[in-house]
């Protein structure tokens, strides 16, 4: 199946990531910021992996509640996970670079608020799948397609109220000295992404495995 | 009995726990007055050094972490898999 | 087979008739709206007066925390009765099965509102009526949002363990926009200069419910089919 092309994406994946810090100590400082502005290479490149995660897991659900097939319930699970794993890192390097930036932890602007409440959503998601017992796929998709929606929102918020965090024109006009790092994160943390979202769909194909063959051990 | 004893200690010690809480609050009120905001200062408190410190080594904390746990969890099931699937020819 | 509207009529009037008989959900639903706007008036109270911005939100939670109780319990209504079988089992599309459900849902929170909203402008000394079709826009919006998700989640949860935290759970994080445009528009509402973000407030509360019902539209029916 990908098994051949795995251990690659995975030795890639790891030489990236590795390989990142030392792009981003070189990269040039930013003018009012200086150090703790270097946050912004993994954090926007972490929010980045984030929409694809939450994009992964809608789609996954859309397909499982149209096909039923059990593969996208798999695709909507293991993005879900990445999603509120990916959207943790997000929540916590965000405030730990706004400290130093805008002298608060915290702020409820339109985007630190909605993506909060996406996060929130995969969280519920996951919740339902634990703890709702049988049939709780389904449902559980039903909320990922929610979240899904939230994406485009989360995104754009910023170009359309007033926030204090950055708008998104920032990065096609970021200075030359940063873009190669960046684009560089980018791809590092989407590939990690994917390598973890293969890596956690085959245990969910094998845990289906196990359960199909408990019931069988059962007959 | 022992379960009765146990969350009546467990009340007692978070009551005492809150104790302070409740008492540093009148303090504050007599002597300074809160300002809205973050008090002025707060920046240069933190070194930048630390924080982005803390975001790296937090990154790498968990995502490593979530993917050792997927592996762990993968070679679980692996192993249980192995085991069922003895037992299922056994049975037929 | 009954045409859309008429197999929606068919469920409203079924609803209606069966909650006017007891008028189990409306009482008890609106008690609690209004315990709701107490113990969140409370909280912000400073020297016998409440604080003077704090009667949108307040409006706004005791609408979401009562809207989520009567859902829950008008599809405990239905799960006990085993009525969801039959209307599944009834030659009539989902998606009016859907519309029906929401739509009492909806007049049962209007009736709730219609009791809420005054006693908030009263007791908070806000104007909520000095603008009063866009007050009743921005809480018709915000009901219908808040709704439209609530009864597809309601629905769906029926047969799972742990419904009753599990609504909450999950309405919440997906509905807080629509709390939040209903709040900062009914904020925008009683300030002096707040009418041009009042309407746009309104404006994406409208979106929203655009959004909401169609996902929803959407997937009721594999969500609610074996």
């Amino acid at each position: 199946m990908m098994k051949k092309i795995f251990p690659v994406l995975v030795v890639v994946a790891a030489a990236m990531f590795a390989y990142a810090p030392f792009m981003i100590l070189a990269a040039p400082y930013e003018s009012t910021m200086g150090l703790v502005q270097k946050i912004f290479y993994f954090h926007a490149a972490c929010g980045m992996a984030m929409f694809l995660a939450a994009f992964v897991s809608g789609i996954g659900s859309a397909g499982f509640l149209f096909s039923k097939k059990p593969s996208y319930d798999r695709m909507a699970v293991a993005g879900a996970e990445l999603t509120v794993i990916i959207g943790l890192i997000v929540l916590v390097t965000g405030p730990l670079w706004a400290r130093k930036a805008w002298g608060v932890w915290w702020q409820w602007d339109a985007r630190l608020t909605s993506t909060l409440v996406m996060w929130m959503i995969f969280n519920a998601y996951l919740l339902l799948r634990r703890y709702g017992g049988l049939g709780s796929e389904k449902l559980a998709a039903a909320v990922a397609l929610f979240g899904m929606a939230n994406v485009p929102f989360v995104y754009w918020s910023v170009n359309v109220w007033r926030t204090l965090h950055p708008k998104t024109s920032v990065i096609p006009s970021l200075q030359p000295g940063m873009r190669g790092p960046f684009w560089f994160c980018v791809a590092a943390f989407l590939l990690l992404s994917i390598v973890i979202l293969m890596l956690r769909t085959e245990l969910e194909k094998r845990r289906q495995e196990l359960d199909a063959l408990y019931l069988a051990a059962e007959d | 009995m022992k379960r009765s004893v146990l969350i009546v200690l467990s009340v007692l010690l978070l009551l005492t726990l809150a104790v302070p809480a409740f008492a540093q609050k009148p303090a504050a009120q007599d002597e300074f007055v809160p300002v809205t905001g973050t008090p002025a200062g707060a920046q240069e408190t933190i070194p930048a050094q630390r924080l982005v410190g803390i975001a790296y080594g937090f990154i790498w904390v968990v995502f490593f972490g979530y993917a050792w746990s997927v592996r762990s969890r993968l070679s679980r099931v692996e192993r249980e898999i192995e085991t069922v699937s003895r037992r299922v020819p056994e049975r037929k | 087979m009954t045409g859309f509207v008429g197999a929606v009529s068919v469920i409203v009037r079924k609803d209606l008739l069966v909650e006017a008989r007891t008028r189990e959900i409306l009482f008890t639903t609106l008690f609690f709206a209004v315990a709701c706007v107490l113990v969140f008036a409370f909280g912000f109270v400073r020297e016998g007066r409440a604080v003077s911005d704090a009667a949108s939100g307040i409006l706004w939670i005791a609408i979401a925390f009562s809207g989520t109780l009567a859902l829950g319990r008008a599809f405990e209504r239905e799960r006990h009765g085993e009525t969801l079988r039959a209307l599944l089992i009834a030659p009539i599309d989902r998606p009016a099965l859907y519309v029906g459900k929401l739509v009492g849902i909806l007049i049962l929170m209007a009736a709730v509102e219609a009791v809420v909203v005054p006693m908030v402008a009263l007791m908070f000394q806000a104007p909520l009526f000095d603008h009063a079709l866009l007050m009743i826009g921005l809480l018709a919006a915000g009901t219908v949002g808040f709704a439209a998700v609530g009864t597809l989640f309601a629905a769906m949860l029926m047969r799972t363990r742990s419904r009753d935290v599990m609504l909450p759970v999950l309405l919440y994080p997906i509905t807080i926009p629509v709390i939040i445009a209903g709040v900062r528009g009914t904020a925008a509402l009683l300030e002096a200069d707040g009418l041009p973000m009042a309407r746009a407030w309104l404006a994406m509360l409208v979106a929203f419910d655009v959004m909401f019902v169609t996902l929803a539209l959407w997937t009721f029916e594999p969500v609610m089919t074996e």
